[in-house]
């Protein structure tokens, strides 16, 4: 039943969600640059987010083998956990193996990754060259790039991924 | 035993759904292979259990067992439950090759009830284990395309005015399993139990996105976590702003440490995954991050080889969790069948059962809440005659979405796509009372 009871409640409802929204507690503080950055570990798409430094796949090759060979396997394929490398043209087949090279939109989403969660057992632990080296690397054994390949701020983000156009977006905002 | 009972009729009253106990009736067939009407389900179960008591012998020291002839144990700090139930705990644990925190742990659905999961029995997901936070030093960051960047202190965050709510929280991930070519032998909670219920209470993100300042370019914020991986998905702008938590509190108690402690990200009926845990940043962008876990991972593959990226509402779903694979029949008579559906559009509005591999359905009873994105219980009176069954139940959300068959499921689905299984479960219950997994 709808009562003078029930009306009063919902008005009472309004009204406090009214006072809620005009009188926000904004008990935030500001955040300084430096506060930003040292949070900030994001990597976008046009390159936003990547630091200075560089890396190279020779000098990822090596990194490659000490950190992460062991879970990864030889040239990313054969180890204990993700398969980093191969299985390309697989896609639309009864057996599609999804892999950097043959399924990543972007080669920018390596750094964001490798910094944020690589090596698994030491996160946070390579530096700015290191993580442009392993990409160099990763993108190197997936035939994105070749052996000569040097990775920084301004040539990662221009780096076409072979199945990059083939994504569609579900959600458009 | 007698077939005449009370009925249970319900009424729709100001949305709410009430069971009121009216004449009795019989409790008659409603489709095939015994399932009874759905509004002879309350008392059906109340005389049955009735039967069974008058039925067993009272020995003479049941009139006063040990427990009744000194006082128990007295109070305690924090309660457990009852040594009995000490085999109710958490399934399906399984961890990546070589490590112990990138992997699972599920939610043990046939032994719960309700619509709540008990917060130690909430289902896991972590990509590098769980962290030990000091909520002391933890922060959470709002900046990006904001007009002021802010810094929230979590003694902060618990003086902002909270809000509650049921709902269920799904990994797209769940009932991956049952996309084996033939039907993996588990219990329910194995193959579905990346489902979990709980009462989230917490703060609107809006609050916090309005105290920054969202400037108009802004589309999209990435989500960031206070774990080793520093998990990070994108979210869209306007889902935030719609009904997402920064949530503090599960089930009346700050967030359990797995469950993100203290502080998660909560989005209502979205892919579990997007409700990033130990929640440290909120980078407000124009355009999504293209994380690992929203490009490599939690997208998917169809039949021509592209893929679709951010499928983010769990879509329509329902299991019976009993009768299921490891809680046996207890002989011919009559039983109740209970299940949970969800959806991540909104309520559900039915759940059919049938009992002959669906030939015929009834139309389930569904619990008291029945609340938007939230688990949502329901009950089908079922008389077993002994013979072999096949047990189903198919939710339609309030969308008029209905949960797809298995056979159409995969019809349209490429070998590599894995998230976001919500096909009928069908469950064969078997002349010796055994119950299986079986695709039908
Ligand atoms: C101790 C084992 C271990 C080591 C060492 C390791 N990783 Fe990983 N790696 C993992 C695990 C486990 C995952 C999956 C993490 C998850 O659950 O999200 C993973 C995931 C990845 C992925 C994402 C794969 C995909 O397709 O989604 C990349 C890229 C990666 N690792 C790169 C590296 C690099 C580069 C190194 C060396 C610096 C490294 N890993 C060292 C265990 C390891």
């Amino acid at each position: 039943m709808f009562t003078s009871k029930t009306v009063g409640l919902s008005l009472a409802i309004t009204f406090a969600t009214f006072v809620y929204a005009a009188e926000s507690p904004n008990l935030g503080t500001l955040a300084s640059a430096a506060e930003i950055a040292a949070y900030d570990l994001t990597v976008m798409p046009d390159g936003t987010g990547l630091p200075v430094g560089s890396g190279s796949v020779a000098q990822g090759v090596r990194l490659y083998t000490e950190q992460c060979l062991a879970c990864h396997g030889t040239e990313g394929e054969g180890g204990l956990n993700d398969r980093l490398a191969g299985g390309h043209g697989s896609l639309a087949t009864p057996a599609p193996v999804k892999t950097i090279g043959s399924f990543w939109p972007y080669a920018t989403t390596l750094f964001d990754y490798i910094r944020r969660a690589m090596p698994y057992t030491e996160p946070g632990s390579l530096s700015s060259d290191e993580i442009y080296s392993l990409t160099a690397y990763l993108l190197y054994i997936n035939g994105v790039v070749d052996d000569e390949a040097v990775m920084d701020a301004r040539v990662l983000p221009e780096v076409v991924m072979p199945n990059g156009d083939n994504f569609v977006w579900a959600y458009e905002p | 035993m007698s077939d005449h009972d009370s009925t249970v009729t319900q009424e729709h009253s100001g949305g709410k759904l009430r069971a009121r106990i009216t004449e009795p009736v019989e409790l008659l067939p409603a489709a095939g292979n015994g399932l009874l009407g759905r509004r002879s389900f309350i008392k059906a179960g109340l005389g049955a259990a009735g039967g069974i008591g008058l039925m067993q012998a009272v020995p003479a020291s049941a009139a006063r067992p040990g427990h009744m002839r000194s006082p128990g144990p007295g109070m305690s700090e924090y309660g457990s439950p009852a040594p009995a139930e000490a085999n109710v705990k958490r399934i399906g644990i399984g961890s990546q090759r070589g490590t112990t925190g990138s992997g699972a742990s599920r939610s043990p659905l046939e032994h719960l009830h309700g619509i709540v999961t008990p917060s130690g029995l909430h289902f896991e997901r972590h990509h590098a284990g769980v962290p030990e936070i000091d909520p002391a030093s933890h922060n959470i960051l709002i900046h990006g395309l904001v007009k002021r960047p802010l810094l929230f202190s979590m003694d902060a965050l618990a003086r902002y005015p909270t809000v509650s709510r049921l709902q269920f929280l799904e990994c797209s991930g769940n009932s991956g399993t049952l996309l084996a070519a033939e039907p993996p032998q588990l219990s329910c909670g194995e193959l579905h139990g990346l489902v979990s219920g709980s009462e989230w209470g917490g703060v609107p993100l809006a609050v916090l996105l309005d105290e920054a300042g969202v400037l108009p370019s802004a589309r999209w914020l990435v989500a960031e976590g206070a774990d080793a991986a520093v998990m990070s998905r994108s979210v869209p702008l306007a889902k935030a702003m719609d009904d997402a938590l920064v949530a503090l509190y599960q089930n009346g108690e700050r967030l359990r440490p797995e469950n993100g402690y203290p502080a998660r990200l909560f989005l209502p009926g979205w892919e579990g995954n997007m409700s990033v845990k130990w929640l440290r940043r909120i980078y407000v962008t124009a355009q999504p991050a293209m994380t690992k876990d929203e490009t490599s991972k939690y997208s998917d593959l169809q039949p021509d080889g592209s893929s679709l990226l951010f499928t983010f509402p769990m879509a329509v779903k329902s299991v019976i969790t009993s009768p299921s694979p490891g809680l046996a029949m207890q002989g011919p008579g009559l039983y109740q069948i209970s299940g949970i559906a969800w959806s991540g559009s909104g309520r559900i509005r039915r759940v059919d059962v049938s009992a002959d591999g669906g030939k015929s359905w009834v139309q389930a009873a569904l619990d008291d809440l029945v609340l938007p994105k939230s688990l949502t219980r329901f009950t089908s009176a079922w008389r077993w005659d002994g013979s072999p069954g096949v047990l189903l139940s198919r939710a339609v959300d309030e969308t008029g979405a209905v949960q797809p068959t298995r056979e159409s499921l995969m019809s349209n689905r490429a070998a590599g796509a894995f998230y976001h299984y919500n096909a009928i479960q069908a469950w064969r219950v078997g002349e010796a009372g055994e119950v299986n997994n079986v695709y039908v």
